[in-house]
């Protein structure tokens, strides 16, 4: 093939990726004028960063989103790990057929059937049970946790079944117990693809505003529910300034991130390597 | 070659996970739930199956049942808002009352049936234009070299990781009337007054264009990136121009993909609610919208329910091909 990249691929990409970062440029850059019209240039200030933090009805639901996130993020890695080592190293068993089926339906589900059919789910517990009482932190998690499981099965099952299991294999004919050989083995293997289980599942939560919007209660909005209605009403500077840091944060998360998974994945090809040459 | 250089990372990471394990062993609930569900005989391999199956057969399978049993209920002004489906009558006998009203309402009133088409047509324009974006972005990054194929495909995941809702906010401050891109227009000298963009379909096919644009590029890229590049170069060889290359050999081989891209776009796409809340007219049809409605403003749960499954009975074909189509592209992963 040509080593030239031709003009064409070289416009494509110019323009595809334009498109992609030229809003989210235009947001950053916004976020540091001074004029309250937000598309009007007024000089440079940084007076909306300042009145972010005094922002109390944000910061709470930041605070509040946060939580939600991380606690969704570790339930939906412990259960999709769980589910994905089902489906990937299982075999046959009975109900596997609905139970695959009920692991990827929430990934093509639009939200608001989710997000309604889970609804009158807790509203039909409470009545029942009297659990959850109202809805709220405990509702919008375990909403989350359902919808992000589903990610993270996809991707410790596909992590798992591009891996021969001939090491849990060879541990199991040693005598190994399986929870053994899961910790020890199984676990440290698929450890990259529960951090991006993980940190998908974080991202996801922290950023939905339809499911939560459903099962949430009074005085427990996340952040995007608050941030939808500010932004119903018209553009503000303020959220401006909350995007730019949240890209500045996502963009650091992903490049450490990548590189930490990198220099990993190098790693246990090294390893491999060794394990297949060295004696 | 001496292998003892380095101990392999496996050895260090077990090490950390066998003390995990062992301090987990010496706790005492671990040891009686163990022997508990050993008496009961149940081994671990049906606790890693059963857990997350409970979980998700309560939390995922039974509200269908109930959204699906509310269709049928009628509404009633008290909390929760629908009358139950069966009651037990005084003598043991179950009364049973199927209220089809909720569905006949939907067929009879034309807002719902508009609502349908209209998100049908504006899901269906909208991943034409995404594939027709993405595409070419995706041929070109997986015929990039190695170094920058990586480096592009991060960077086409980056603003999934930012949040939708700012992404989506981020196109009102571009397509308003006094906004970034009529201002730019008007500056050129090519338009005199503002386009009226905001608030129109334009504005919610770009707004889903930019939105999914990553789940269309990625299975499209997955599959080009594996495609066999030495059938292009024997059709080269044979004479053929790299046009009808790419129509002849190409483009085929990347229908899973493209299948994929499509409903991955289209699925998500029909029942969008942010985007036209946010870009769209306030009297645009799209029926996740019109069920918002159904359900905050008018509280009508019964009603928002049979659009709920109406919604969920239109996606069943693009779901069965979308499951098509990455099965076969499984099957060609492993050939």
């Amino acid at each position: 093939m040509s080593r030239r990249v031709p003009v064409f691929r070289l416009s494509v990409l110019v323009f595809g990726f334009a498109f992609l970062y030229v809003p989210i440029l235009s947001l950053i850059f916004y976020s540091f004028n001074k004029s309250r019209l937000v598309t009007v240039w007024g000089g440079f200030s940084t007076e909306w960063y300042g009145k972010l933090f005094q922002n109390d009805q944000i910061l709470n639901a930041a605070w509040l989103s946060l939580k939600i996130a991380a606690i969704n993020a570790t339930g939906a890695v412990i259960l999709g790990t769980l589910a994905g080592l089902a489906l990937a190293r299982f075999g046959k068993f009975s109900g596997r057929t609905l139970f695959s089926g009920m692991t990827t339906a929430p990934l093509v589900m639009p939200e608001v059937i989710t997000g309604l059919s889970l609804l009158v789910l807790f509203v039909a517990m409470e009545q029942i049970f009297g659990w959850p009482q109202g809805r709220g932190v405990t509702t919008i998690t375990i909403a989350h946790m359902t919808l992000t499981m589903a990610y993270v099965t996809v991707i410790v099952q596909s992590r798992l079944s591009t891996l021969d299991d001939s090491l849990e294999e060879a541990a199991m004919d040693l005598g190994a117990r399986p929870a053994k050989i899961f910790f020890l083995i199984t676990l440290p293997i698929i450890a990259p693809a529960l951090v991006s289980g993980w940190l998908l599942a974080f991202t996801i939560s922290l950023d939905d505003l339809v499911i939560a919007s459903f099962v949430s209660g009074p005085g427990s909005s996340t952040l995007p529910m608050v941030i939808f209605s500010k932004v119903r009403l018209g553009v503000s500077p303020d959220i401006n300034a909350l995007a730019s840091i949240m890209v500045l944060l996502v963009t650091i998360g992903v490049v450490i991130a990548g590189i930490l998974m990198q220099r990993q994945e190098k790693r246990r090809q090294r390893d491999m390597q060794m394990a297949a040459t060295g004696k | 070659m001496i292998a003892k250089a380095q101990p392999p990372s496996g050895q260090r990471h077990s090490a950390g996970a066998q003390l995990i394990l062992r301090v987990l062993q010496q706790f005492p609930p671990y040891r009686w739930t163990q022997a508990r569900l050993l008496k009961w005989g149940v081994r671990g391999r049906t606790a890693v199956v059963a857990i997350p199956y409970f979980w998700l057969l309560l939390f995922f399978l039974i509200p269908f049942v109930i959204v699906l049993k509310i269709a049928f209920s009628e509404t009633q002004i008290a909390s929760p808002p629908y009358q139950p489906l069966f009651e037990w009558a005084g003598d043991k006998m179950l009364h049973i009352k199927l209220n089809l009203g909720n569905f006949m309402f939907l067929v009879e009133d034309n807002l719902y049936w508009k609502a349908y088409l209209n998100s049908m047509k504006v899901a269906f324009i909208s991943t034409l234009l995404c594939l027709l974006v993405g595409y070419p972005l995706a041929y070109a990054i997986a015929r990039a070299n190695t170094t920058w194929r990586n480096i592009l495909l991060m960077m086409v995941i980056l603003p999934f990781w930012t949040s939708f809702l700012l992404r989506v906010y981020a196109w009102i401050g571009l397509l308003k009337n006094n906004g970034l891109i009529n201002n730019f227009l008007m500056w050129l000298g090519i338009i005199d007054e503002p386009i009226v963009m905001l608030q129109t379909d334009f504005a919610i096919y770009v707004g889903i264009v930019y939105s999914y644009l990553p789940f269309m590029i990625l299975p499209l890229y997955s599959n080009l990136e594996k495609m066999d590049l030495t059938l292009l170069e024997a059709a080269a060889d044979l004479g053929s121009r790299p046009f009808k290359s790419f129509l002849t050999i190409t483009l085929p081989l990347s229908m899973p993909g493209i299948v994929a891209g499509s409903m991955l776009v289209f699925i998500p796409a029909v029942g969008e609610f942010v985007i036209p809340a946010l870009l769209g007219a306030p009297d645009s049809l799209m029926i996740g919208k019109v069920l918002w409605t159904e359900f905050f403003s008018n509280r009508d749960w019964p009603v928002a329910s049979a659009v709920a499954i109406a919604l969920l009975l239109l996606l069943v074909i693009p779901i069965v091909l979308l499951q098509r189509a990455q099965n076969a592209e499984a099957r060609g992963a492993h050939r």
